[in-house]
This record gives C-alpha cells, structure tokens and sequence, in this order.
C-alpha cells in the first residue's frame, strides 16, 4: 500500500493528476504545502475515487486559509498523523 | 521505525525543506527515530551558515541545527549537488581554492551512496519534493 | 534484498532533477536491484537527437544505455505519456519498454523504494 504525497496545487502543475492514474485500493493520498488546494470544494477532489483517503495537513490547510472551503471528505491531520499514515503503507511516494 | 528523510527544494523557493523538518519533529515526537536526512538538488542550500533571516520570519537553516544537536540527527548534503552550487565546507573549498566555505558544522557533504543506503536501511523513505 | 525503483519526470537541460536523478540511478545499481521508470516528461530525457553545446548543458540521454551494464536490463516509460507527447519507441536514443498504468500500478506495488525525481 502507498502514500502518494502531493505537494502542488491542481490549478498549476498536473502532480495531482499524475498521481491519480496509479491509485489501487489500500492507497491513500496525503496533501501538503499548495498541494492542499485540491482539497478545497472548487478542487479537483471530485476526481478522486471515494474509496482512496484523502489526508490534508492542517498546518497548510489554515495558513492558506482553507479550512471553511475543505470537500468534507477529505480529512485534516497534523503532522504526528502524517507520521502514522508512514507506519500504516509501506511505501511514500512524493508527486511534485 | 527508522525513517530516512529527502529534502529536494531550496529553502525558501519551496515549502519542502519545512515541511521535511516538522516533519522530522513529528517522527521524533512519535518514539521512532530519524535515520537520517538527506538535502539532494537544491536543498543543500538549506546548509548554508550564512543565512541571517530577520527574525520575525522563519529561520530553516537555524531550525535544522538546532533539530540536529537536539536530537543527534544527521544532516547530509549531497556532496556534487553541493559543489555545483557552491556550498562548500572547509576541505572542498581547500580543494577548489575557493576564498571561503559557508557549510554549516551541523552539516555533512557526503556522497549519493548516502540517499541510497538510506533508502536500504531505513524502514520508510519520505521524499519532500521541490 | 529490498527493490528499488527510479522516477524520472522532468525534461532535460531546463532544470538538473533529470540529471541529477540519474546520478542517483546509477549509484543505486551499486547497491541493490534497480528499476527505472520515465513519466511525463521525463520522456524527453531520451528523446534521441539532443545538441545541447550551444546551452552548456550536457546531453545524458546516452548514460541511459550504460544502464543495462549495472544490471537495469529494462528502461520503463509510460505508453500514455509517450503517445501524448507525439513519440514512438524509435524517437528515442535507448530502447525503452512502454506500458500502459495498470503495469506501472503494478510496478510501484513490486518496490521496496520509490525515489523520485
């Protein structure tokens, strides 16, 4: 099972849309720096498969001011969550 | 766990290099350990001891050192990486003849057989891209 | 001994991720079993014909067919990206083995490690 890390917004470079082509089942999907743009309702989050969790890193989520516009799908986690989503996939694949 | 650690992005050119170091707090918080970090392309910038933000801004460079003696993490640049865009410490700026070096003590310029042993030895390889 | 797999998906000579990354490819075959993939632009590292003199940058798309002397006997591209950036396999400078995403899903699932660059 792989956590894709996403780490650029949707709007500016095709890593989000790059990662979605290998998604399989036991994947999921963490969303850091401008990546958490695809986490907000006029992002792409709609083109994700329901069944894939998607993760966003709250630090960025609010500094960017995020968290009232957020798909409610998508979960928000702090930094010790990243660190266990790590422990719970076997491998960590950066999308840039 | 043991977590090995990649930084790709300049310090302030990209949000990798924070990211990779909260991040990095965050496997030590959790009781796992940091097998170590490895600044590869432009993140060996992040070495530099010359940066001298103002201080009401973040200071990435001060926040590794100070991660590293905190916790004995080893910080390695890649050594032709680092060449090319002139971070240097004592013995490469010796070697190049070059009028001054600006590696960081916390800092250690080795070689890519580092990043791949990393990824051979530690249980989990986090890439934080440009 | 674990897997470890390579991918590259920045053009040539606009930036040294491409080069870069092979450096990292290459010292990866002295430790352990490598697999290399090209996405996206990453194509274009082997795009056959490339005279970078006049830019200074150096052309290493030829590094790529040393590969199969550390033991990479197979250079993997997407077949997608291949055919929306208009190539075939014999625009490019090393035989590359194109597949299409469900082979690359199982690729990923086969690693120990994925680096990217």
């Amino acid at each position: 099972m792989i956590l894709h890390t996403v780490n650029k917004s949707p709007f500016t470079t095709r890593a989000l849309a790059e990662c979605l082509r290998f998604i399989v089942p036991g994947d999921s999907i963490l969303l850091l720096e401008d990546g958490v743009y695809a986490a907000s309702k006029s992002g792409p989050t709609a083109l994700i498969d329901v069944d894939t969790p998607v993760y966003a890193i709250k630090a960025d989520v609010d500094a960017r001011g995020l968290s009232r516009h957020l798909v409610d799908t998508v979960q928000v986690v702090d930094y010790d969550g990243f660190v266990r989503l790590c422990t719970d996939h076997d491998v960590i694949k950066n999308w840039s | 766990m043991k977590f090995a650690i990649v930084v790709h992005g300049a310090p302030y050119a990209s949000g990798s290099s924070w990211s990779a170091l909260h991040f990095a707090r965050a496997v030590i918080r959790s009781g796992h350990e940091i097998y170590r970090v490895f600044f590869y392309h432009d993140a060996v910038y992040t070495a530099s001891a010359l940066m001298a933000p103002p201080q009401d801004e973040l200071d990435v460079h001060g926040q590794w050192v100070d991660l590293s003696k905190q916790h004995t993490v080893e910080l390695v640049v890649c050594i032709a990486s680092s060449l090319r865009r002139g971070m240097l410490d004592e013995t490469e700026a010796d070697r190049y003849e070059k009028p001054g070096h600006n590696l960081d003590d916390a800092f250690v310029i080795s070689g890519l057989g580092q990043l791949i042993d990393a990824g051979l030895n530690a249980d989990r390889l986090v890439t934080f891209g440009a | 001994m674990k897997k470890l797999m390579f991918v590259q998906t920045h053009a040539p000579h606009g930036s040294l991720f491409g080069q870069e990354g092979l450096d990292a490819i290459l010292m990866g075959t002295a430790f352990a079993e490598c697999t290399v993939l090209l996405l996206a632009d990453g194509i274009f590292q082997l795009l056959d014909g490339q005279t970078p003199a006049a830019l200074g940058t150096r052309d290493y798309s030829v590094t790529y067919g040393a590969l199969k002397d550390y033991g990479v006997s197979t250079i993997y591209c997407s077949a997608s990206d291949l055919a929306t950036r208009g190539l075939v396999p014999s625009d490019l400078t090393v035989d590359v083995t194109p597949v299409d995403d469900d082979r690359i899903k199982a690729l990923f699932a086969e690693h120990d490690v994925i680096f990217s660059a």
